[in-house]
């Protein structure tokens, strides 16, 4: 097993080197632009999905048609949650910050998997 | 997959809410109504009996010009053709009931002490139907929908009063539809309390949300959203599904015991069953 593995982990990193090497630092950067913000649109897709996030049934978030006013409006993100890791707590289980939350704990009920829940955070993160 | 769904989780309540455990139900529909009438001090309490149009003044005057052809008029009538048509052994539902079973509803759910059960409308039907040697009819909807909605009518203006007497059987019963009540359930994790106490008023995405008192005055229900006639353990279902819970059968002892819960917390409202909602 460590064979194919180092194999294909030596295979990587040379593709790494070759990209690093016929890329410009510049257009590195642009890239990484572009994958973060196809992040961002990921998460909105599935903080709007009714059968993802669903978000919307209880907040008012821009670009959301007919929210709902359960919950507050998700506006200023960066302002109010300057640890990001709260921002994700918060999303991952509301409960534990107040028992009796409306919210549902997306995490710990495995509403959405932990990985959208990192592309939903991208996304709120904006706002 | 199903069963991962219907976890319930522990029993967890707002100290904000109207919930006081073991609690006398005296005490709980005092408390009851004391938070509606903070919440909402412009509503007059008879009003309850509307569900949400007694919150917006906008969907309350197109939910008026329905009720001016309303959708369940056929309903009732068949209704009346079925509660009057006699069993084959000749005797009709009238003989089941007290006063012929014109203008009870108001007394249901009733606790009856011979058997420590609580027992609703429809199963009060059934019961009917089985002791005269016929087959009972399906819970939810359809015929039986039909002559609990004739029955609903005759009882109309009665002011609700239903009985929990200090007896430990239905003391359990209630005890259970209480909590029933105010547990957070489902993948959602949302108990009715969160929707329909906390948050009544508020809306999910574009639905408003209905208080809780007077919830069950004017069952069943034409829905449409169903496109016909509901009893009130049909419509509990829905609300369970949507919090991606299993919802329980209707007529098993968990929705008995929450209707008997929320009715007792809506006594003294006026009947105006059947009804017609979105
Ligand atoms: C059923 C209602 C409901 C749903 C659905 C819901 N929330 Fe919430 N949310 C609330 C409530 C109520 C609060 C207020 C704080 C609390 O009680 O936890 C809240 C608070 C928040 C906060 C903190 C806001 C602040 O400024 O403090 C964030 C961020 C948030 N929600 C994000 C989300 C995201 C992202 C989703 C979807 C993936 C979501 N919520 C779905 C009800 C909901
Ligand atoms: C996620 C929110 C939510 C939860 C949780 C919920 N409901 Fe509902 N319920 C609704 C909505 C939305 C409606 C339709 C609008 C209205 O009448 O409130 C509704 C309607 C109802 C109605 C019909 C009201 C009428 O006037 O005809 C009853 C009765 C009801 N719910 C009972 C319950 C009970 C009991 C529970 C718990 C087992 C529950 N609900 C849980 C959202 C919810």
């Amino acid at each position: 097993m460590r064979q194919p593995l180092s194999i294909l982990s030596s295979a990587a990193s040379a593709a790494a080197l070759l990209g690093a090497l016929i890329l410009a630092p510049t257009t590195v950067t642009a890239a990484e632009e572009a994958k973060a913000a196809s992040v961002v649109d990921q998460g909105k897709e599935i903080a709007f999905d009714r059968k993802k996030g669903n978000c919307l049934s209880c907040h008012a978030i821009a670009g959301g048609d007919l929210p709902g006013d359960i919950g507050p409006p998700l506006v200023a993100m960066q302002a109010r949650f300057p640890d990001k890791a709260k921002l994700r707590a918060q999303i991952w289980d509301a409960t534990s910050a107040n028992p009796n939350s409306m919210m549902p704990p997306f995490g710990r009920h495995k509403i959405i998997s932990d990985d959208e829940i990192d592309k939903v955070v991208e996304f709120i993160y904006t706002l | 997959m199903r069963k991962l769904l219907s976890i319930v989780a522990a029993l967890s309540i707002a100290a904000t809410l109207p919930y006081t455990a073991d609690a006398s139900p005296d005490q709980d529909l005092k408390e009851m109504r004391a938070y509606f009438k903070k919440r909402f001090p412009k509503v007059p309490f008879q009003d309850y009996a509307n569900g949400v149009y007694a919150l917006d003044a906008e969907s309350r005057a197109q939910w008026e010009s329905i009720e001016d052809f309303p959708p369940y008029e056929m309903s009732v009538d068949n209704g009346k053709k079925l509660f009057n048509t006699p069993f084959k052994n000749g005797k009709t539902y009238a003989s089941c009931f007290p006063n012929d079973g014109i203008g009870i509803v108001q007394n249901y759910p009733l606790f009856d002490k011979a058997s420590g059960e609580v027992i609703t409308v429809e199963h009060a039907i059934n019961m009917c139907r089985e002791s005269n040697g016929e087959k009972p009819l399906k819970y939810k909807k359809g015929d039986i929908a039909d002559i609990a909605a004739y029955m609903a009518y005759t009882s109309r203006g009665k002011k609700l009063k239903v009985v929990v007497p200090n007896d430990p059987r239905a003391l359990a019963i209630y005890e259970r539809g209480k909590q029933h009540f105010f547990a957070k359930r489902g993948q959602l994790n949302l108990a009715c309390a969160d929707c329909h106490v906390s948050s009544a008023g508020m809306h999910v995405r574009a639905d408003l949300l209905s208080p809780m008192l007077g919830h069950v005055t004017h069952f069943p229900v034409y829905r449409s959203a169903w496109g016909e006639l509901g009893t009130l353990h049909r419509r509990y279902g829905g609300c369970n599904e949507q919090v991606r819970a299993k919802a329980y059968d209707a007529q098993g002892p968990e929705y008995t015991a929450l209707e008997y819960y929320e009715s007792y917390m809506s006594n003294g409202l006026v009947l105006n069953g059947p009804g017609s909602r979105k």
